[in-house]
């Protein structure tokens, strides 16, 4: 399984903190777990400013995704 | 090199007294960011702050190393908060430890300008018109040394420039 987390404006608009999907044998990459969410959660997230992590590191969405990884999206940090 | 994410307040001078006593530092910098009781034109009746436990920390402790390469600094300290806080209250603690002024100041503002771009928090202001979640700022995010308007309302004439 994947493991994807949603935070903050992104996190309401999925509507869940949370979600898995299963993992296909050759992979996914973070654009393509992404078209599976919005399949999965009904709306729409893709946007120029949206951000994505895997295994905690922040990733392009070109990024590769295995089994067992845990992958997030949010949009662009408003710390400090 | 310390980090931490908490939700309870933190003193300043305290946090730094706590840590291990640096041997040849002659300059102690310090920045704390704090809630603005205004922003976009509208009052901020409260402020809730959600991170990405985990990343969050791994985040600080990354940009962290990063400064004690790029800069002649003995050590550094990073406390930032989450969860609901009020005006006035504080955010984020960033101090740096040197031999020198110089690099504790660029240090520092090193620290707290790659925190602000890349660690997972995210701040929700509570207005009296409703919440809303805060939009990434270009003028915070280039950490202008002139400032920029957060659309003071003009009772607050004097905190036209956004220090942080």
């Amino acid at each position: 399984m994947i493991h994807v987390k949603f935070f903050a404006s992104v996190r309401e608009r999925v509507g869940s903190a949370e979600m898995q999907l299963a993992c296909p044998p050759g992979g996914f990459t973070v654009e393509e777990v992404l078209t599976m969410v919005e399949g999965q959660a009904g709306t729409e997230l893709h946007d120029a400013h949206l951000l994505a992590s895997l295994n905690q590191q922040h990733v392009p969405f070109t990024a590769s995704v295995k089994d067992e990884d845990e992958v997030a999206f949010f949009p662009p940090v408003t710390g400090g | 090199m310390i980090v931490s994410v908490q939700k309870e307040d933190f003193d300043a001078s305290t946090a730094c007294a706590e840590m291990a006593r640096v041997s040849g530092a002659g300059a102690l910098v310090t920045f704390v960011g704090t809630v603005r009781d205004y922003s976009d034109a509208s009052d901020i009746l409260s402020m809730e702050i959600e991170h990405y436990p985990g990343m969050t920390e791994k985040e600080l402790e990354r940009v962290s190393m990063q400064a004690a390469k790029a800069y002649d600094i003995f050590d550094s300290l990073i406390i930032h908060r989450y969860g609901l806080l009020q005006p006035q209250d504080n955010i984020v603690l960033v101090a740096v430890w040197s031999r020198h002024r110089a690099a504790a100041f660029d240090a520092c503002r090193f620290l707290i300008d790659v925190l602000k771009t890349s660690a997972p928090f995210w701040k929700k202001e509570i207005t009296p018109q409703g919440s809303r979640w805060v939009t990434d700022c270009p003028g915070c995010r280039a950490g202008s040394r002139e400032g920029h308007s957060h659309s003071v309302p003009s009772a607050h004439p004097d905190q036209r420039l956004h220090s942080s």
